[in-house]
């Protein structure tokens, strides 16, 4: 399959934006990488409702937090391993707890940030993230659902994580087919199999239905933008109907969006099920490519896990 | 002038008195939570809600409020014995402190308890909310001013410098910072677990306006809030020299009370101390 390869994070800039023109009470706050994660298009637009942090994301979460609780709407941004990690506590007692209108979108997020290193390829995010009450975690898979993602958490004055990108990814959505926080969408129809993914995992689960197409194996293909709220429906549904599932994230298996498939899967509907997802260990610098490989993120892994299920499948 | 007219200080020095008591009474019914840092902080929290401070307890959401960060959350029973005091709610509710379905948690929820403006409880945060409220403040072109009283050992956190920094960067004049400068941490005095001196002049380096006062003078309080609100351009930081567990003697100065209740013999000697025996 070809794709159009486009950036997640120009979207992000474009939404905020819109955002920052639609409404006076959008607020956002970066940590000195403005440029890298697009906040700059906003601060460029609309410098007095711009704060840049400098290099302290403690206290660019804890601002947030001051902004949030005196009625903005405050998006704050940096890469997802500093955006995350760097400031649990503060998101833990600041955003999440006292339940505040902050959007913490994150870009470099996954392996695929490359070169920088296992420092910057952040794949516990989810997993930190998920476990906080009141937090919902967003997976937008390309660029246009990246664009109404933003503007539709925007609409709610709830936590949210949204994690993006450095790379451009695979557009496999349109700009106008629907994006609803509450509904995970089908790509492609099939009942041997289910293919779930999130982010840029979406287009290699697409890419192994067509070729599981190849051996008249008909695979279903559902996008998991939103970890959390779990869309448990639609997972339900299709277990019950294909009877085995796989999972694919850009994200360590011990703790992300396959785990929060599985736990849904063990409580309500059991199915022969595999995680595709990078192993329990850390990443390295490389290319893109190289590294999907390497870590077990390609088309193949998910194409071979789809037959290990089907195997174990009755 | 009204500040030095002497009947106004003992009236504001006799609802100390009965904050410190409601404190100790609350401590010693919940049996657990932070005398010490609790008592040196009252009377700036009394100058802060009983003079200083725009706020109207039946509008707890009023947008025109000063708001008010303890980031040093676990002084949290001096903060809600002055809320009570000022009517955001009954006193009689005090005494459910650290209690199962209490509104009154062991540290500060601000979706919980009216009046409350910021969950704080892990330190070294309150000052970057209050900057954040300070930002808005501006953003809005509203009067509001933020007071954040942060404890000694929270100069430790590297995020308070982080935040110092904000501050002065934005010229943020609407905050006013007072640090409960009581020179005892959990584990020991402050200048031996993590020396902080020259403390005044760290804060002068980060660009604030620094005053320093005895913290137990609402005189003194009041008077270096109102030059805190003359400095234009600048935060300002007001170094309260204070004593821990002051008002109650045995607790005065002592590590012991940092993190722990009275015992009954304890207890009815605080109150006795505090003139209160009907508590």
């Amino acid at each position: 399959m070809t794709w159009k390869w486009e950036s997640q994070r120009k979207q992000y800039g474009r939404a905020l934006v819109e955002l920052g023109k639609e409404r006076n009470d959008i607020v956002v706050l970066d940590a000195d990488l403005s440029s890298s994660t697009r906040t700059a298009d906003f601060a460029s637009a609309f410098p007095e409702r711009f704060f840049n942090c400098g290099v302290a994301e403690q206290n660019m979460i804890d601002t947030a937090a001051g902004l949030a609780a005196s009625g903005k709407t405050v998006f704050a941004s940096t890469f997802a391993v500093f955006g995350t990690g760097r400031c649990y506590d503060q998101i833990r007692q600041s955003v999440a707890y006292p339940k505040l209108n902050i959007k913490i979108v994150a870009s470099h997020a996954g392996i695929t940030v490359g070169g920088d290193g296992a420092s910057h390829q952040i794949i516990e995010d989810l997993a930190l993230m998920r476990v906080l009450p009141n937090m919902s975690v967003i997976v937008p898979v390309d660029s246009n659902e990246t664009y109404k993602a933003v503007k539709t958490v925007a609409s709610n004055k709830n936590p949210v994580y949204v994690r993006i990108g450095r790379a451009d990814v695979p557009t496999v959505t349109d700009k106008d087919s629907p994006f609803d926080l509450d509904k995970a969408s089908i790509m492609r129809t099939g009942d041997d199999v289910t293919l779930i993914g999130c982010g840029i995992m979406v287009s290699k689960c697409l890419e192994a239905a067509e070729e599981l197409a190849k051996h008249g194996i008909d695979a279903r293909v559902i996008n998991l933008h939103t970890i959390k709220p779990l869309d448990e429906k639609i997972i339900v549904k299709a277990a019950r109907e294909t009877g085995a599932v796989v999972t694919a994230e850009e994200h360590s298996v011990m703790m992300g969006m396959g785990s929060a498939v599985a736990m849904c899967l063990v409580e309500n509907f059991h199915v022969p099920m595999k995680r595709v997802g990078i192993p329990d260990v850390f990443g390295e610098s490389g290319g893109c490519d190289e590294l999907m490989e390497r870590y077990g993120l390609t088309m193949e892994n998910i194409v071979e896990a789809a037959h290990d299920v089907l195997k174990r499948k009755k | 002038m009204e500040i030095y007219d002497g009947e106004f200080i003992s009236e504001l020095e006799s609802i100390a008195r009965r904050v410190r008591a409601h404190a100790v009474k609350m401590i010693y019914q919940a049996g657990s939570g932070h005398p010490g840092g609790s008592l040196s902080a009252v009377d700036i929290l009394v100058a802060l809600y009983f003079h200083l401070m725009k706020h109207d307890p039946k509008r707890p959401d009023w947008p025109e409020r000063d708001r008010f960060v303890l980031s040093k959350g676990h002084g949290a029973p001096a903060l809600y014995a002055v809320l009570a005091e000022a009517g955001y709610f009954p006193v009689d509710e005090l005494w459910s402190l650290r209690k199962m379905g209490s509104r009154l948690q062991g540290h500060p929820c601000m979706r919980k308890t009216p009046g409350v403006e910021m969950s704080t409880g892990s330190l070294g945060h309150g000052l970057a909310a209050g900057n954040g409220m300070a930002l808005a403040a501006k953003l809005d072109r509203k009067l509001y001013r933020i007071f954040v009283i942060c404890g000694d050992g929270e100069m430790d956190v590297g995020e308070t410098w982080e935040a110092a920094m904000l501050a002065s960067h934005h010229k943020l004049d609407n905050v006013t910072l007072y640090i409960d400068r009581n020179k005892l941490q959990l584990d020991g005095p402050t200048e031996k677990i993590m020396s902080l001196e020259p403390l005044g002049d760290k804060w002068k380096a980060f660009g604030w306006h620094v005053i320093e006062i005895n913290g137990h003078s609402l005189k003194e309080i009041i008077k270096a809030t109102n030059e805190a609100r003359s400095i234009k351009g600048r935060p300002t930081a007001i170094i309260c020299h204070t004593i821990k567990g002051k008002g109650v003697s045995y607790m005065e100065g002592s590590l012991h009370f940092h993190g722990k209740a009275p015992s009954d013999e304890e207890y009815r000697q605080a109150m006795e101390e505090l003139g209160v025996s009907e508590e």
